[in-house]
């Protein structure tokens, strides 16, 4: 039944995904440049948004059209909601990937500075919620969702951290401010990927279950236990 | 949906050949000839019956009482009377039993017991007719003990009622089930649905069936022979004999008499030009 | 004003087939309640049970209780009685072809034996107008015949009938499906104002009508009813898989 529109669903799903894909590579190749001081993975970043925001274009408008011409119902209707969600933060996503190479571009014209602050830490775990996120929703399991947004706190906890840590270090010794204040920023970008994941995640538990736990409203846990009931009956 | 694409953007619908033309036309023409063989018949009967007839229509044939034997003249305006009263009497009776019948098979007959009514009344249909006169006669004229127009209705009536309730039957058929089922809707009973609105929707069908009963039956001769019997006098009194325009044409075609044959013909080409009126009507 | 009605175990048979499998639905005083569902699911076999339309057909036969608003519709009050108090339009507009608009709008009354002249005019106006046909034919309730009007007209026409009886529940078997756009526009609008003073039971196929017009929708499949909830929760997340299936148009 309805074989046009199945494969229309099915396209916007692998447009999500491959975008989604470049996205994380973005997101994993800043990060890389940051900690081997690589230019060329820079240069690569920002070569490569514009790909990115051409692929929100594409998806925004795919999703329009489903949504006009074939009345999508139920959970078909979820999952084109949480579409175009989660394109709007795959693409932020990749914005911050951006900054982050442009802070990198930056640091790497100033001599090396030890840094008690472990921004590959934070880099791992930001980029590790971007891929399990996309995974929740390759998968559409709402558990893989909510275990992304536990994360959060991790990484939240992280920011505040490094945020301290630096702020003493440029009191501490003023001449490497300017390296301190790069490592700040590129804290704060990864946080703000982190979260990004978090809204994906958010979106996926809202296509899968139809509960809205935004803003930490419920945990996906308690969303799930009526819909188990009933499946259950 | 290829096809549509790759074939040229004009494309013309070859004319048809002369040979499927010509054949056309020929079967046509056999059609029409078919229709004009079997018409043919019909007004020849007519035309002839006028031409016999139209000659002896006066006033005096349409006022005057028969005349003795051998005398000339006189007229059949008894008949006619005779006819009309037998006719009205058949139809007081028939029509309310054709017109119940076919309502009791149209709504409630939709099982065995009207698939026996229906049964019945095909054969009566097929029935000859001088049969049911001498039915009628068993069953009022050896009881009165004298003929009358009344038997003659009874005759009648039973010949009636059979088509009345076919075509009765059929009209109320076709009067579509979503019109009675507003009515159920509306919480209207059963029969008041029948006779306000099924009823309603049908009498145009109605009244053409009672129309051509009615047209059948006003030309019978044979029931009317051992019942109305017939009446050289004026009779209004539905208990005595009573003469008829096809007793009349009877009697006087079977005579020895030219001048009574010729009152025949007259007769006979009123009898037509009443019946085709009828029909036309129905 | 419009009253619930109470649906408990209603079985229904055609012979020795059954139609309907233990059915049980509360349907809420003045609201439009939706039943949707697939060709032969029996949302019309139902609909025709509350009414007892279903034992027109010959040997059907129903178990089981429904009760409107009080009383009860199987045990005590006679079929005729009842179907007064329960309006019923059908899916092809049935305007009574040889009566006028006056005298189609009047049938219910006049042929239950209604016979004040004036009473009957206030009411056939009344109910035109809630039927949102009264202007279009008001010069000509007595010179036009019920069947002459336009599709949509009738429709509304068979509705103004229904309603001129004053009944309690107004059910509506697919009322839109013989109609074009527009006039299912009107009758959508026209049900919206109704739910105010009747309790209006719609079955559509069309589940975008069910979802546009009702506060409730059912769903039937093969003779059971699967879910009765909120519409909006019928489609945005459904609690039945077979629900959901249906509703994105998976089958059906």
């Amino acid at each position: 039944m309805r074989t046009r529109f199945q494969q229309q669903m099915e396209e916007l799903r692998e447009k999500l995904l491959r975008m989604g894909g470049m996205a994380e590579l973005a997101v994993d190749r800043a990060c890389q440049a940051y900690t081997e001081r690589d230019l060329h993975l820079c240069q690569l970043v920002l070569e490569n948004e514009s790909l990115i925001n051409a692929a929100e274009r594409e998806i925004d408008e795919m999703a329009f059209d489903i949504l006009a011409t074939q009345q999508p119902a139920a959970v078909d209707l979820r999952f084109i909601l949480a579409v175009t969600k989660i394109n709007a933060d795959l693409e932020r996503v990749g914005d911050q990937a951006v900054n982050i190479a442009e802070r990198v571009m930056d640091m790497i014209e100033l001599p090396t500075v030890e840094l008690p602050v472990d921004i590959a830490r934070m880099a791992t775990a930001a980029s590790a919620m971007v891929r399990r996120a996309l995974e929740s929703f390759v998968e559409g399991k709402a558990e893989l969702a909510q275990a992304v947004l536990e994360m959060d706190h991790v990484v939240d906890r992280m920011r505040d951290e490094a945020f301290i840590v630096l702020v003493r270090s440029m009191n501490e010794q003023p001449q490497s401010t300017q390296q301190a204040l790069d490592a700040l920023l590129v804290a704060r970008n990864l946080e703000r990927v982190a979260d990004h994941a978090t809204n994906i995640s958010e979106d996926v538990i809202f296509w899968v279950l139809g509960a809205d736990v935004r803003h930490h409203a419920q945990t996906a846990a308690a969303a799930a236990q009526p819909a188990q009931d009933a499946r259950d009956q | 949906m290829a096809d549509a694409m790759t074939t040229p953007a004009i494309t013309t619908i070859p004319p048809i050949s002369w040979g499927r033309r010509a054949m056309d036309h020929l079967m046509t023409g056999v059609a029409v000839l078919t229709v004009v063989l079997v018409l043919l018949p019909l007004f020849a009967i007519f035309a002839y019956l006028v031409y016999k007839g139209i000659g002896s229509i006066n006033i005096a044939f349409l006022t005057q009482l028969p005349k003795p034997v051998g005398e000339p003249g006189g007229g059949m305006a008894n008949a006619i009377i005779g006819s009309g009263v037998i006719l009205a009497i058949a139809s007081l009776m028939g029509v309310p039993l054709g017109i119940g019948a076919g309502v009791f098979l149209s709504e409630y007959g939709r099982n065995r017991y009207g698939d026996a009514v229906r049964f019945v009344s095909d054969v009566l249909n097929g029935v000859p007719s001088i049969v049911i006169g001498i039915v009628a006669y068993g069953l009022v004229v050896i009881r009165q003990k004298h003929f009358s127009a009344l038997a003659g209705g009874v005759a009648l009536a039973i010949m009636m009622v059979p088509t009345i309730a076919r075509t009765t039957e059929q009209m109320l058929l076709l009067v579509p089930q979503a019109i009675r089922e507003a009515a159920f809707g509306l919480g209207v009973s059963r029969w008041r649905t029948t006779l306000s609105i099924t009823l309603r929707t049908a009498t145009s069908g109605i009244i053409t069936g009672v129309m051509l009963a009615f047209a059948r039956v006003a030309g019978e001769t044979a029931p009317l022979l051992f019942t109305a019997f017939g009446n050289q006098y004026w009779n209004l009194d539905p208990n005595q004999p009573t003469s008829a325009l096809s007793l009349q044409i009877y009697t006087y075609a079977l005579s020895p008499f030219d001048d009574w044959h010729r009152q025949a013909w007259a007769g006979s080409a009123v009898r037509i030009v009443v019946r085709r009126g009828t029909l036309a009507g129905a | 004003m419009g009253v619930g009605i109470q649906v408990e175990r209603l079985n229904a048979f055609y012979g020795k087939t059954q139609a309907l499998f233990d059915i049980n639905i509360t349907v809420q005083a003045n609201h439009a309640t939706a039943l949707i569902g697939p060709s032969g699911c029996g949302k019309s076999t139902f609909i025709r049970c509350l009414n007892r339309m279903h034992e027109t057909i010959p040997e059907a036969r129903v178990e089981g209780a429904v009760r409107i608003g009080e009383f009860s519709v199987y045990n005590g009050t006679s079929a005729t009685q009842l179907r007064r108090r329960v309006g019923m339009v059908f899916q092809k507009p049935n305007p009574f072809p040889t009566m006028s608009i006056y005298d189609n709008v009047a049938a219910g009354l006049k042929l239950n034996g209604f016979g004040n002249r004036k009473k009957l005019d206030e009411i056939v106006e009344k109910s035109l107008r809630s039927s949102a046909l009264f202007e279009e034919v008001k010069d000509a309730l007595h010179k036009k015949s019920g069947a002459s009007l336009s599709g949509g007209q009738q429709q509304r026409l068979c509705i103004a009938r229904a309603l001129a009886v004053q009944p309690e529940v107004l059910l509506m078997d697919e009322p839109c499906s013989a109609l074009d756009p527009i006039s299912t526009g009107k009758i959508e609008e026209l049900i919206f104002q109704l739910k105010e003073q009747y309790t209006i039971v719609i079955v559509t196929h069309n589940m975008q009508q069910a979802a546009r017009v009702a506060e409730f929708t059912g769903f039937f499949l093969l003779g059971k009813m699967i879910e009765f909830d909120k519409t909006e929760k019928i489609f945005t997340n459904p609690s039945d898989k077979r629900t959901e299936d249906y509703v994105t148009g998976r089958f059906g």
